[in-house]
């Protein structure tokens, strides 16, 4: 019933927007917004689709999986993606790159990494970390029943096509890659591990909400150095690729459908312009995760703690 | 489908026994002589695998973008998603066309409970009503309104393709014959196989979650239709005749309204349908309490997913026992004369209190909206259950965990991959004709054979290998516990409520916590598929023993049984039959789960699903989707068919 009052505000608003400037309109179509199943990638979609609205667009969340996003964004169906990770979803992103549709809308001054991480306490039973070498010497105690005498990494899915098992080979690890079946799956292990102090080492990304939760360390492996994915002279094996490290700052990009920069010209420009570094997107992602917010709440209360952050995106 | 297998068809004079251990003692030669003989008798030979998701593939790319079925089905979808804004703006206030809503939580409250009222009276109405005022207390409101606005579309979508289907089943047999091996495939293939479709040619969103939800519901109220317009008695019609009625007079007034009960019972199959499928179509963007419930899920808290869970079983519970009741309810006749109020009175009622809570929500925010800061939440104590579960079981879910993998699943696991699939092609014809004769030998090793063509054997053999695993242990849990259930009224009913709750919960909710017991593993796969498996055992178990004969219960204990000897010599072989029923649709249950146990890590058919729904596969989805599907159906032909000949045998029904 209220809403009917909004609606003619949003109509007032609009016909003197009409009448002031001359400047080209976004749609009255909704900004469809892509959610997915980690916190800060939630939060940030939710406070850009904020922004939107504070704006005078309309905004809808639909949620889809990580990897099918982009041929969504490639016809259509979705507008944008503010994360796209470039170790986690290179791949996706340029094949649908390749087939059109979909473009680069610019980076975050965020960067990421992922790699093997261990949660703290693990390095009481294992005092030489970070170093791989001292890793690879206390294998055993990472040791499971299904691996036998050697140490288990958990692994991502393996849809993310992480080079693990590569890279155990190629340097040697007394370790077995066992992938989890999704990102929960990690964590409700790392979860498990906490409760009894378990050493483990599984596979985690920065930024993510883990690190508020839990602290660890990445595995310092022999450092990345380019071609070392495709050229087996590169890196500490002279005979295999993947020995080394990840790249340990990859680019964490947006990426918008053709079509957007004609239909919402506002909300597009503004897109380009959204820029969040790393400690931004942890401490969205710390009030869901630690100060247990609704994303959408937690949204709310950024922007409204930041506006001198974001109000210079959106004129 | 089942022909009489008592009556056995002799291939070359020799009996079905014959042949089973022929074929029995082909497979064990086999497996013995695996190392001599040559590769292609180990694994399907590359000339026997052929690229049919590459087929499917080319197929769907043909009618996609050269016949342009993409602008029907987008123009189908965009219909749809009309509908689907008209009850988002009312429920939850979406800007959308007639942007009148929301409507206050407590005028849906009332109306629940109106509703609820005039089906079953004032029990209906406390669980109806107090659905409702449950979801506003915890601050779920707008959640469950995106989910029902969902559903409040496709469940009449749902009905009427299941009512238009089912009455040209009805009239052609030959239209039968087509729809019912696609209702067989469709009800045992899992649901990720045919998202991928809907995400290539619908999209992704609310609309994409209603029409996925449509398909999954359609095939039973086909089926019911047409149970229902079968059993209409030939009376009925005649009578219908007499009084002059045309083929579609007949249809509307007297075929239809004499098969109601099954029809509504077919509506209510729809609607659990629908809601089973709440948090699997959030993957392809159906909003609302699945949504939440994965994205809760996925940062690992269980008590806020418990809440929601407990919301999507409350739910179910209202709207199955309201629909039961409509089922069940006469038509209610009025005296001639009496007021357009008496006989509208629910109507008026409800009117007014709708009218009235509308008004109030106005001036007071708490009936219009419970914001989340104001709402309850039980979250904190099931969170510190679940810690204390994990810590205390510790010890022993490691020494299960242990056991398990080492002298069970691996041995296990590593056999099935070891045997030819030869053999097991074989040893499938040597139960054919053991069971049903050549027709059932050939269904079995015709559908496994299609499998060793797809070139997907050995995850195949791991995902058989985890369901017969699963509904082993959930049979060693499930016949002991339905047995003692059986023997007392009260403890049935209680067992068999945990089971109805158990079932109704979201699946995936189970996840979590056996990876918190278990670890990443096949422990904690098969864990969770247990729990989905054990609930059909259990309760045919109890059903199956409850509705022997009493008379020959009676009978045993005049002869001096005692109540187990009562138990293991009359009652179980006569209860078999059922129990076997009971066991088919435990490993139904595990196909399901299995493949959604793919997020807890697996090397199965599930794992490949998930990648095909990642990269929006179409054809490697359907493969492995009918794949699962074959499987289904041979266990499904091979124990309804022995069911049937036993309870022949047993001289029941």
């Amino acid at each position: 019933m209220r809403n009917f009052l909004k609606l003619l505000v949003v109509l007032g608003v609009f016909a003197l927007g009409t009448v002031g400037v001359s400047k080209a309109e976004d749609s009255s179509d909704p900004v469809i917004i892509p959610l997915h199943n980690w916190s800060s990638q939630l939060v940030m979609s939710y406070a850009v689709g904020q922004m939107f609205e504070s704006m005078g667009n309309n905004v809808e969340y639909i949620s889809t999986d990580s990897q099918a996003v982009y041929e969504s964004i490639r016809l259509g169906d979705v507008s944008l993606e503010l994360e796209v990770w470039e170790g986690a979803f290179g791949n996706s992103f340029r094949a649908a790159l390749e087939k059109g549709g979909i473009h680069d809308a610019g980076d975050h001054d965020a960067y990421t990494r992922e790699d093997w991480w261990y949660p703290l306490w693990t390095k009481e039973a294992c005092p030489g970390l970070p170093d791989w070498e001292a890793l690879n010497a206390c294998a055993a105690i990472f040791s499971t029943p299904e691996t036998g005498d050697k140490g288990r990494f958990l692994g991502g899915p393996v849809d993310w096509l992480k080079h693990d098992a590569e890279r155990v080979e190629g340097l040697g690890l007394d370790f077995v890659v066992v992938n989890a079946g999704s990102a929960s799956a990690l964590w409700a292990e790392l979860e498990a591990a906490e409760k009894t102090n378990r050493p483990t080492v599984i596979f985690n990304w920065t930024p993510n909400f883990v690190e508020a939760v839990w602290a660890g360390e990445f595995v310092e492996f022999p450092a990345w150095e380019e071609g070392c994915d495709t050229d087996p002279a590169v890196g500490y094996n002279p005979d295999t690729t993947y020995d080394c490290g990840n790249p340990p700052n990859g680019y964490l990009k947006k990426a918008a459908w053709d079509g957007m920069p004609e239909k919402w010209p506002n909300a597009y420009k503004t897109l380009t312009q959204i820029n969040f570094t790393n400690e931004q997107i942890a401490e969205m992602a710390k009030l869901v995760d630690v100060e247990g917010h609704d994303p959408e709440d937690a949204a709310t209360e950024w922007l409204a703690a930041n506006e001198d952050v974001w109000k210079p995106w959106t004129m | 489908m089942l022909e009489n297998p008592i009556k056995s068809d002799s291939l070359l004079g020799l009996s079905n026994i014959i042949w089973a251990y022929v074929f029995l003692a082909l497979s064990l030669v086999l497996v013995i002589s695996k190392g001599v003989l040559p590769e292609g008798i180990h694994r399907p030979p590359s000339f026997l695998v052929f690229p049919f998701a590459d087929w499917i593939n080319a197929f769907f790319v043909f009618i996609r973008d050269d016949l342009g079925l993409i602008h029907v089905s987008r123009a189908v979808s965009s219909g749809v998603e009309w509908l689907l804004d008209v009850t988002a703006n009312l429920l939850y206030g979406k800007h959308r066309w007639p942007r009148i809503g929301p409507i206050p939580w407590s005028a849906i409250a009332a109306t629940a409970f109106i509703i609820g009222y005039g089906l079953g009276g004032i029990r209906l109405s406390l669980i109806s009503g107090g659905t409702f005022v449950w979801i506003a207390l915890m601050g779920q409101w707008k959640w469950a309104m995106e989910t029902l606005s969902v559903i409040i579309v496709a469940t009449p979508i749902a009905v009427l393709i299941g009512l238009i289907f089912g009455t040209f089943a009805w009239r052609s047999r030959a239209f039968e014959r087509i729809l019912n091996p696609i209702l067989n495939l469709a009800q045992t293939m899992p649901h990720f196989a045919y998202m991928i479709p809907v995400v290539v040619f619908i999209g992704v969103g609310p609309k994409a979650g209603a029409i996925v939800t449509v398909i999954f519901a359609v095939p039973p109220m086909i089926r019911m239709t047409l149970l229902g317009l079968r059993s209409v008695s030939p009376e009925v019609i005649e009578g219908g005749k007499m009084s002059g009625s045309s083929g579609w007079q007949l249809l509307r007034f007297v075929r239809i309204p004499t098969a109601r009960t099954e029809i509504l019972i077919g509506v209510n199959q729809v609607i659990m349908q629908c809601l089973a499928m709440v948090v699997l179509a959030s993957f392809i963007g159906m909003p609302g309490l699945g949504q939440k419930l994965l994205q809760l899920l996925q940062s690992l808290k269980i008590g806020k997913s418990v809440e929601i869970g407990i919301s999507i079983v409350l739910i179910a519970i209202t709207l199955d026992r309201c629909t039961q009741a409509w089922a069940k309810r006469e038509p209610v006749h009025f005296p001639k004369g009496s007021s357009i109020l008496v006989r509208n009175k629910f109507l008026f009622v409800w009117l007014v209190l709708f009218v009235l809570f509308v008004i109030l929500g106005q001036f007071i925010p708490i009936l219009d909206q419970v914001k989340r800061n104001q709402a309850f939440s039980i979250s904190a104590p099931i969170e510190v259950g679940v810690d204390w579960l994990v810590i205390t079981l510790d010890p022993i879910t490691q020494w299960i965990r242990w056991f398990l993998i080492t002298w069970v699943l691996i041995p296990l696991r590593n056999f099935y991959l070891w045997v030819p699939f030869t053999a097991i092609l074989a040893l499938l014809a040597c139960f054919g004709f053991k069971i049903g004769g050549l027709r059932s030998a050939l269904i079995c090793t015709t559908f496994f054979t299609l499998i060793a063509m797809t070139g997907w054997w050995d995850r195949t053999m791991i995902t058989v290998y985890t369901v017969t695993v699963a509904v082993i242990i959930a049979a060693i849990i499930g016949f002991p516990l339905g047995m003692f259930a059986s023997f007392g009224e009260r403890s049935s009913k209680t067992v068999l409520l945990i089971c109805d709750t158990l079932q109704t919960f979201p699946s995936f909710i189970y996840l979590i916590p056996v990876v918190m017991l278990f670890g990443v593993n096949d422990v904690a796969v098969i864990g969770a598929v247990v729990l989905f498996a054990a609930v059909p055992l259990i309760r045919y178990t109890i059903e199956g023993l409850r509705n022997v004969d009493p008379q020959i219960i009676e009978a045993s204990q005049m002869s001096g049984a005692n109540k187990f000897q009562t138990l293991f010599k009359a009652r179980l072989p006569l209860a078999i039959p059922t129990i076997m029923v009971g066991v088919n649709q435990s490993v139904m249950f595990s196909l399901f789960m299995v493949i959604i146990a793919a997020f807890i890590g697996t090397q199965d058919l599930g794992q490949e699903m998930q990648r095909a729904l990642s990269f929006t596969d179409v054809g490697k989805g359907l493969v492995l989707g009918i794949i699962v599907s074959f499987i289904g159906l041979m266990v499904d032909h091979l124990i309804m068919t022995w069911s049937y000949s036993r309870k022949q045998i047993l001289g029941i029904q």
